[in-house]
């Protein structure tokens, strides 16, 4: 027992000693958005190098599905969310206090399998009821603003299917099961040459604001803070950047 | 008599406690559920919305999927239990991967072999102009997949446990192997397969990731109450559990009423 004190005391000494050595201690967690999952976790590597004794730890999901976690209590320091809606459903709760960044924004583009074969060229393809489309349900975030650039180019969709996510929708694409879908230009790269992106005029009609902000509670507030500056460092946005997402 | 009485008389607290806490382990989040239930608007939530429809389709496809199950299900559970096969532990272990394998890889599994571009789907594309995602048959496929390992398993059991005399008994009598089937095997493994079919259904019933990811998600001809549930949970989490209380309590009633059918019947 006693031992197991000492121990426990030397742990606590230890900590506070790296505590005191400048930059901060320890670990942050970052909850973040299903589309950052590889511009942040190469983001964290380069973190991680530049802030020795920092480890990131992150975990991705769909926007609402993290802000539910955060509102339930999860331990987080940062949340970089998909979509601005989200951000203030954790808002509310005051879950966070900080007035989020824009970091990244995301435009949709056409997504068709290797080589076309649909023949899609535009987002007039999609009003086609021979053609197999996806789009995304209009209660995820990239189904939404499928909608509105529907509505801006006057075509009146005949998907096949309502995916539940982004990824979802790319999956059916990749696999030559659709036709088109629309997904975000980060996904299109993501998925390297398994499908081809179309850019299309209306896109601009739906650009996707990611913020990004420390949670209230966060328990390594000056590492969150470190990590937001990092994002939003030359470095950062040159990943971004390389990863599809437009720059503020 | 007497020490058989004794044992019925008093419950030994080393299974009663842990029994209970088994109870409780499975009905708590039920509760929270109901709890949670937004009670006030539920009438109105029950009218809006495509419940119906969602509720309509959950129901018929868990059917079918069911009724596929039984038809491939069966004679497989007999040829587990009864068949002369080389490597049947190996066989028996395969009929389980639908139950090891998360259900949306089970979705982009059947992907790769029944869909547009897949192995056997191309063909059916080609030569009947079958495509089976993104329609309602779709479901019923994605839900027999996850849902026939739970019936193979229940009925496959049963036979092993049957006495195999009675089967060479209607033999010896001149019964052919069809007719033994029929008359004597069916009824003796009969409770394991209403347990095996009431578990099959409740799993199809409930099925998600491999319906989704196989099926797509369009109300009206894929979209189940799981399916429905989900999406609800993205945007408003108090219509996902009117949605799932929906579901619950009709899947307990249907399941309730069909025991005590059945399950008297068969005794």
């Amino acid at each position: 027992m006693r031992r197991l004190v000492a121990v426990v005391a030397a742990l606590v000494v230890a900590g506070c000693g790296t505590s005191d050595e400048g930059s901060a201690p320890g670990e942050v967690t970052v909850f973040a958005a299903a589309s950052l999952t590889e511009s942040f976790t190469s983001l964290g590597k380069d973190f991680e190098a530049a802030n020795p004794g920092i480890k990131v730890k992150f975990n991705f999901g769909g926007s609402s599905a993290l802000a539910q976690q955060l509102n339930q209590g999860a331990p987080a320091d940062v949340f970089a969310s998909a979509a601005p809606a989200n951000m203030e459903q954790v808002a509310d709760t005051g879950t966070i206090t900080a007035t989020p960044t824009t970091f990244a924004r995301n435009t949709l583009q056409i997504a068709v399998p290797k080589g076309n074969p649909g023949g899609v060229g535009g987002l007039a393809d999609f009003g086609k009821a021979e053609l197999k489309i996806a789009l995304c349900a209009e209660q995820v975030p990239c189904g939404a603003a499928a909608r509105k650039v529907l509505a801006a180019a006057g075509v009146t969709a005949v998907p096949d299917t309502l995916e539940q996510d982004v990824k979802a929708a790319l999956t059916k694409v990749s696999l030559g099961e659709v036709d088109a879908a629309l997904v975000y230009r980060t996904d299109v790269k993501a998925a390297g040459g398994k499908v081809e992106g179309k850019d299309f005029p209306e896109a601009g009609q739906a650009v996707n604001d990611y913020p990004i902000a420390p949670v209230a509670k966060a328990r390594n507030a000056a590492g969150a803070q470190a990590f937001i500056d990092f994002v939003r460092s030359e470095k950062g946005r040159a990943v971004l950047t390389e990863a599809g997402f437009v720059l503020p | 008599m007497t020490t058989e009485r004794a044992t019925r008389g008093r419950l030994p607290v080393v299974l009663v406690l842990p029994a209970l806490l088994g109870l409780a382990f499975l009905l708590l989040p039920m509760v929270g559920l109901l709890v949670r239930a937004p009670w006030r608007t539920l009438p109105a939530r029950l009218v809006g919305a495509e419940v119906g429809e969602a509720l309509r389709l959950s129901l018929v496809c868990a059917s079918l999927a069911t009724v596929v199950c039984l038809v491939l299900g069966v004679p497989l559970a007999w040829l587990l239990a009864r068949g002369d096969l080389p490597g049947r532990g190996v066989l028996r272990a395969l009929v389980t991967v639908p139950l090891v394998l998360p259900p949306v890889v089970g979705g982009v599994a059947l992907l790769l072999v029944l869909g547009r571009r897949g192995l056997v789907g191309q063909h059916l594309d080609a030569w009947f102009g079958v495509s089976l995602p993104f329609t309602t048959a779709g479901v019923v496929v994605a839900e027999a997949f996850v849902a026939m390992p739970f019936l193979v398993i229940s009925v496959e059991g049963a036979l092993r446990a049957a006495d195999p005399r009675f089967e060479e008994a209607a033999a010896t009598l001149g019964a052919s192997r069809w007719l033994t089937f029929r008359r004597v095997t069916l009824p003796s493994v009969l409770p394991g397969l209403v347990a095996g079919t009431v578990l099959c259904w409740a799993r199809a019933l409930g099925e998600f990731g491999a319906t989704i990811t196989f099926a797509g998600n369009f109300p009206g001809e894929t979209t189940t109450m799981p399916l429905a549930v989900y999406l609800a949970l993205e945007t408003d989490p108090d219509a996902a559990i009117v949605l799932s209380i929906v579901l619950l309590v009709v899947s307990v009633g249907v399941l309730a009423g069909l025991r005590d059918r059945w399950i008297r019947g068969a005794t």
